[in-house]
């Protein structure tokens, strides 16, 4: 009896062509639209996620802004930090401008960044060839440089830029590695930095001061225990003063921003899931339309020996096969559209099978609650009055 | 002979607003296995609601109704669906055949309601509408018939459950005098088969063809009716 139903109904839904391709028309567009911003905000998502990670989930970046009698932390106080039991290590950053030469050519207003041998081990995929600062370089100041891909381009073009010496700020540095190029809209992006050891740096940028310290941490979870204990010996290099410096958990910061993406995305997918439901209602009307017209057929079945659930069981069939086809048309419109506006932003989408079957799922639903109430109508028809109405 | 119908003190009253409307009044009726009785009465007499009534389409107000055996007065919608699929065949005035369906589709209806297997649904469909004479228009869609082709595939499809009666109201009223006779003639011819026939006509020239009359008059079987 279920496939006679499925019959009728598609007979019926044929014999309407326009009407159900119009009725079907709402669930396409929710269907489509929900695919296509869930999609789209995945991809996103997953883009930004990424490039945030590769900042370090592990990593706590203490910035410190100083006082007026103290505008750094020392080596000593660094020192300290790298003691405590959950800290892998501390990278200092000291960073300053200046000049690079090579030959005849010059490079005006690089960035210059000290560093020492952790920050290399943190990312093993930082450097792209050559070696790293190691502890050596950072003990006897060795005046050796890692230097960014578009410095490698524009200076050493077409030649092996490793074992070249590199005059910066009127000191001569011999180069040991090139960094590994990061994506252009990188937030870390070490693309025009030349990096040497902070030793180094202290010495000939003449800074006295550390003012920024990456705390790598052995376990993410302790991470509120290691930040107290961070406070405490900042605190006291800087007598209580909370002002003189900032922490930030690069754990909490991810965790943060993929809560307010996914939040996004479920906000946008209920925005299109309201046009669903107005799919839903346009079902709903049609097929009320379609119980009225069909009085005389419904009476007759009824004669015939239709139980009520054969009629409701006809017309909710019908309403599902509505719905469904609308979603399953509304899925690949959804993707293609997905796939189209990802090429033009220039992001990956992710087209994921759960959303598929969310948005399949969710429309057979719509069939079935916005069928319900009509195929009821149906069912409950009197066959008498039904037979009368010609 | 066996009862097939028994009617005993059937009421039915509408309401209309405070007013109650008495259609039928103390209806007593039997049939037996192999009758072919027509009720004629004028339009307005309650013959519809009796033929409802009969019909399992309608419920009586008070009274019993036994129907080959089984009292249908305490049955519920489901229970009244099966024998109305069973045990009835109806031959409508406007034989509401549905227009999208083929004859032979149109035949095998009641049998999807009685879970009859496809193949076999076919099977007997087809042979109705042969034995109707319809053999070379199984597959013509109603519009593709005449008046009298459509009523005898209205027929088919009210012997192919092999019920236990054939209930006709007005079924030559839309048809022409010729065609109309033929009818008629058709189910004189059941009826010497076997079949029990009831038929509501305001026609006395229609009755007259079936083997016995019940009049029906504002509501009352006036003459022809069994008291029990």
């Amino acid at each position: 009896m279920i496939l006679e139903s499925i019959r009728m109904s598609f007979m019926n839904i044929i014999k309407n062509k326009l009407r159900s391709v119009l009725t079907m028309l709402g669930v396409v567009i929710g269907v489509a639209s929900i695919i296509a911003l869930i999609s789209i905000v995945q991809g996103a998502t997953n883009n930004i996620s990424n490039e945030v990670i590769k900042l370090g989930g592990n990593k706590v970046f203490i910035n410190v802004f100083g006082t007026a009698l103290k505008q750094g932390i020392t080596e000593k106080d660094a020192e300290r930090i790298a003691a405590l039991d959950n800290i892998a290590g501390v990278s200092p950053t000291i960073s300053g401008k200046g000049s690079v030469i090579y030959g005849k050519k010059v490079l005006k207003d690089i960035t210059i960044e000290g560093k020492n041998e952790v920050y290399f081990r943190a990312d093993p995929e930082l450097l792209s060839s050559g070696r790293a600062i190691n502890i050596l370089d950072l003990e006897s100041k060795n005046q050796v440089a890692v230097v960014g891909s578009n410095i490698v381009r524009e200076l050493f073009f077409g030649m092996d830029p490793i074992g070249e010496k590199i005059i910066i700020n009127g000191m001569t540095y011999t180069v040991i590695g090139t960094l590994r190029e990061s994506a252009g809209f990188s937030l870390s992006s070490t693309n025009d930095t030349v990096v040497i050891p902070y030793t180094t740096a202290l010495r000939s940028l003449g800074i006295k001061n550390i003012t920024t310290l990456d705390a790598y941490l052995e376990d993410t979870d302790l991470a509120d225990q290691t930040i107290l204990e961070i406070k405490g010996i900042l605190n006291q290099a800087f007598n209580y003063n909370e002002d003189a410096y900032k922490i930030y958990n690069m754990g909490d910061i991810i965790a943060s921003f993929q809560s307010i993406m996914s939040m996004m995305s479920m906000l946008l997918a209920g925005i299109a899931a309201i046009s669903l439901v107005v799919g839903g209602i346009g079902i709903m009307n049609m097929m009320l339309v379609s119980v009225t017209e069909r009085t005389t057929e419904i009476g007759l079945r009824k004669a015939l020996g239709a139980t009520p659930f054969a009629i409701r069981l006809q017309f909710i069939i019908e309403s599902i096969f509505l719905s469904l086809t609308g979603g399953i048309i509304g899925l690949i419109m959804g993707a293609l559209l997905a796939y189209l506006l990802a090429e033009i932003i220039g992001i990956e989408v992710s087209v994921s099978i759960s959303t598929n079957l969310l948005a399949l799922g969710f429309s057979a639903t719509v069939g079935i609650i916005f069928g319900y109430m009509p195929a009821g109508k149906a069912s409950r028809l009197n066959p008498i009055d039904a037979l009368r109405s010609v | 002979m066996n009862e097939i119908v028994c009617l005993k003190d059937i009421c039915k009253s509408y309401y209309s607003g405070d007013e109650e409307l008495m259609v039928l009044k103390n209806i007593n009726l039997t049939v037996e296995e192999g009758e072919f009785v027509s009720v004629l009465g004028p339009s307005g007499s309650g013959k519809t609601t009796l033929m409802n009534i009969i019909g399992c389409l309608d419920m009586p107000t008070s009274g019993k109704y036994i129907l080959h055996g089984k009292d249908i007065s305490e049955m519920d919608e489901i229970e009244l669906a099966g024998i109305r699929n069973r045990e009835i065949g109806f031959v409508f005035q406007n034989f509401f055949l549905l227009p999208r369906l083929t004859a032979v589709q149109n035949v095998e209806l009641p049998l999807i309601y009685s879970n009859v297997p496809q193949k076999e649904r076919r099977k007997r469909a087809e042979e109705m509408l042969r034995r109707v004479g319809l053999a070379d228009k199984m597959h013509n869609l109603p519009n593709q018939l005449s008046g009298g082709q459509q009523q005898r595939v209205a027929i088919a499809r009210a012997l192919v459950t092999e019920p236990s009666i054939i209930l006709a109201d007005e079924p030559t009223g839309a048809l022409d005098q010729k065609t109309g006779a033929g009818i008629i003639e058709y189910f004189e011819k059941l009826n010497e088969e076997g079949k029990t026939i009831i038929m509501i006509t305001h026609d006395i020239n229609v009755a007259k063809h079936a083997k016995r009359t019940v009049n029906i008059l504002d509501g009352r079987l006036t003459d022809g009716d069994i008291l029990q």
